[in-house]
């Protein structure tokens, strides 16, 4: 398999967003590894490429094109005008024009043309349309899985067509023909089986807090809980597996505990829906992003909760604060005084606004930090309830823990991110090469704050985004830890009321006043 | 002969266009939008809304974030051809209402600031490589469509007149299906088919763009998903499989 350093990361050139050259077919051969029959089977699809899959591919086309309007709509109205052309991480990385949005785009289009059209069925030589064939199934295969739907081609299209919304039914007419990607799908299996991701069963679960604990009691001296499964708490905190797994996420979690022991609001993780992140999204299919939401629906009545909250975590964010109550509600049952689901910023920034939260910014010094706006929240959801808040909370909560806070570039940033390189349903080690080109404009626009402010780490919200960073920060120059949760650095700065921080604090302050 | 010609391909047309509109109006508003997908930070409020889609139709102003050439050069030929189809309602009205008299003069540099548009984004379509890797046959000639209208109307206007009294007198006499001859001008009767033709393929090709961003849901949503339950019918009807615990 791939690893990191078998690639050559290209550095002719420093502007984030520079136009490549097009290099054609450049990215044909990285494909993700295919589904196998189990993987398959436990999300209802057929386990290998049926028969008659192309008349059913285009059966389904026509299903999604009636039940999607987003579909039918950016179907027919793009105008090849180009405006989307150079928006895309994965075509500023590798040049090839099929990660064009409108490229990517037009490998449905063109079928679509071929089968749905007029001018597709009887010239399609004139509107470019093509039947669907092999080598096509086999090119959408390619190219739709190097799309992390990240939405920032919708930013810049003049009528917003979103090639996320594109990918997502690309991925399920696939699926439905038997063609899966073993990543998402062998995932969501996971969680239907296990209750997460990494499927981490209650028992490692259990134990892993219990060192959690463990650590939060050395470090404060306070005696922090980490519950699980615990019936009628006031919250219910749905985080992503991964928080409970790997550096630096966990040190996000330990953050959590700390804002929710501060606030004196009871809480608890849930064994059966122990997992935030909702692959059923990447895979464009409604029925098993709704099969993942009532999980959490359930654990929510199950453990009589007042409230939800979410951990940090992109796409997760996305499906909670977009989809959550259409997928599962109504949320009748809950506190309504709360917003349904509520991200644990929001909580955090509550707290911060009422003053209720103490921070010795220094313990954050060995930081010199900027922070990365994660796709999904950024495009696709909102905080607060002003629209942006996804953008000032975050911010907000790091200019409170610490003192060196520097943005990248205002075209990298907010409503024009660049992707980390990995969302999507990326985040997989056979498509390495994707990821690492893909991330080259966000770590581009890093160097630059690196070199103008001296900048060491960056800070992320999202689950996929830590782990993908863990990878690419490397290649570009940096250190493997330079990402870091949000959360860490709340966890890093925050003094709890009573602990050794607190006295620490109080007693350096002490002289000082007296003078 | 070639007034009755015109008279079946401008009454077809006609039909053909408001017939397609129409059905395509239809296609969008009954597919329904099962998800939340504005694409944030998006108004919270409908009034909100209603800006950010007549800033999206009076000032592109996506297009306008994304790239100020191809801005520049659409801008300019939609906001021609808009005051230069202003200018031909004066063959529709009779007698012509105020205002369109006052947008003549403007309509001739309307006229050429289209054309001018045009010719950019043509250009662009060619030089650029990414935009011509992304080009159809279609898509040139759809430029070279307009080009062509628009070239044909400025000829009448500057070198070849036409009897414009005349070619009133057809348009208002279809309006009430009579039957008024229409000058036989090779410049005029090569303006009129193409505009014909134009209306006959508007509802069915990417010309219809502007009703898509109408439709078009991640521009037209409110963002309020967590206030509002939104739910589309055919999601309605679901019943969760039964999943192995
Ligand atoms: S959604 Fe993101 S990854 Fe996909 S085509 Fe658009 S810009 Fe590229
Ligand atoms: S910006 Fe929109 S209309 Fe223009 S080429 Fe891209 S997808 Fe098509």
């Amino acid at each position: 398999m791939a690893k990191v350093s078998d690639f050559i990361v290209d550095d002719s050139d420093t502007d984030p967003l520079a136009i490549p050259k097009l290099a054609c077919g450049s990215m044909r051969d990285s494909k993700p590894f295919v589904a196998k029959d189990a993987h398959q089977a436990a999300l209802g699809y057929p386990g290998e490429l049926v028969d008659d899959w192309q008349d059913k591919a285009i059966s389904k086309m026509g299903e999604l094109l009636t039940k999607y309007r987003s579909l039918q709509v950016y179907m027919d109205s793009c105008v090849k005008c180009g405006a989307c052309t150079d928006k895309c991480h994965y075509f500023l990385g590798t040049g090839d024009p099929k990660n064009m949005p409108v490229g990517r785009q037009d490998l449905m289009r063109k079928v679509y043309r071929r089968y749905f059209t007029f001018a597709g069925k009887y010239m399609p030589w004139l509107v470019g349309a093509e039947d669907l064939t092999e080598d096509v199934l086999d090119e959408w295969y390619t190219y739709y899985h190097q799309c992390s739907q990240c939405r920032r081609c919708s930013v810049y299209c003049p009528f917003g067509i979103d090639t996320a919304e594109v990918s997502m039914a690309a991925r399920e007419i696939m699926d439905s023909v038997g063609k899966g990607q073993k990543y998402c799908n062998e995932i969501i299996g996971k969680v239907y089986k296990v209750g997460n991701n990494l499927g981490l069963p209650a028992k490692a679960i259990r134990s892993t807090l219990d060192g959690l604990e463990e650590e939060l009691q050395e470090d404060t001296g306070l005696d922090i809980k980490m519950p699980l499964d615990q019936k009628g708490v006031d919250v219910l905190l749905v985080t992503p597996s991964a928080d409970l797994f790997a550096e630096p996420h966990i040190d996000g979690l330990m953050g959590y505990a700390k804002v929710f022991h501060e606030a004196g609001v009871t809480w608890t993780l849930s064994s059966y829906a122990s997992e935030a992140a909702n692959f059923g999204m990447f895979i464009g299919s409604y029925e098993n992003m709704r099969e993942v939401s009532l999980r959490i629906r359930k654990a929510a009545e199950d453990l009589q909760v007042k409230r939800i909250v979410f951990g940090e975590c992109g796409h997760a964010w996305r499906v909670a604060y977009s989809f959550l109550n259409t997928l599962a509600g109504p949320f009748d049952f809950l506190d309504q005084r709360y917003p349904i689901p509520q991200h644990i910023c929001e909580f955090t920034y509550d707290m911060i606004e009422n003053g209720e939260l103490r921070f010795d910014k220094s313990k954050n010094d060995q930081y010199r930090l900027t922070y990365h706006d994660s796709c999904n929240v950024a495009r696709g959801s909102r905080m607060g309830n002003k629209p942006g808040g996804q953008f000032e909370i975050p911010r907000e909560i790091l200019r409170a823990s610490c003192n060196h806070f520097y943005d990248m570039a205002p075209d990298t940033i907010k409503e024009a991110t660049l992707c980390c390189g990995g969302g999507g349903g990326i985040l997989t080690d056979d498509l390495m090469d994707v990821r690492l080109k893909g991330a080259q404009p966000r770590m581009r626009a890093m160097q630059e704050v690196a070199e103008e402010h001296g900048v060491t780490h960056l800070a992320a919200i999202c689950a996929i985004c830590k782990a993908q960073f863990s990878k690419v920060l490397p290649a570009y120059g940096f250190k493997v830890n330079s990402i870091l949760s949000v959360h860490q650095m709340v966890s890093n700065a925050i003094v709890l009321t009573g602990s050794i921080q607190e006295k620490e604090l109080d007693e350096a302050k002490t002289p000082e006043a007296a003078e | 002969m070639v007034t009755q010609l015109y008279a079946v391909l401008f009454v077809s047309a006609t039909f053909v266009l408001l017939g397609g509109l129409g059905y395509k109006i239809w296609v969008f508003a009954t597919a329904p939008a099962p998800l939340k997908i504005p694409t944030t930070p998006a108004p919270v409020t409908r009034t909100g809304v209603v800006f950010r889609m007549i800033r999206e139709i009076v000032l592109f102003e996506s297009l306008f974030k994304a790239n100020k050439w191809i801005w520049v050069f659409g801008w300019v030929f939609h906001a021609g051809l808009l005051v230069v189809l202003l200018r031909h309602l004066r063959y529709f009205t009779d007698p012509v209402w105020g205002w369109v008299v006052l947008v003549q003069p403007f309509g001739i540099y309307a006229g050429f600031a289209m054309l001018a548009g045009l010719i950019g984004l043509a250009a662009r379509r060619i030089v650029v490589p990414r935009i011509r890797y992304i080009s159809a046959p279609s898509d040139h000639l759809m430029l070279v469509l307009l080009i062509a209208i628009a070239g044909s109307g400025l000829i009448m206007k500057y070198v070849v007149h036409t009897d414009i009294v005349a070619v009133k007198a057809f348009f208002l006499g279809l309006m009430s299906f009579e039957l008024n001859p229409l000058p036989a001008d090779p410049v005029l009767l090569v303006h009129l088919g193409l505009v014909a033709f134009m209306m006959i393929i508007f509802p069915f090709s990417k010309l219809l763009h502007g009703l898509g961003l109408l439709f078009s849901p991640s521009r037209n949503q409110v963002d309020n998903p967590r206030e509002v339950r939104h739910v589309a019918a055919w999601a309605e009807r679901l019943v969760a499989r039964v999943k192995a615990e």
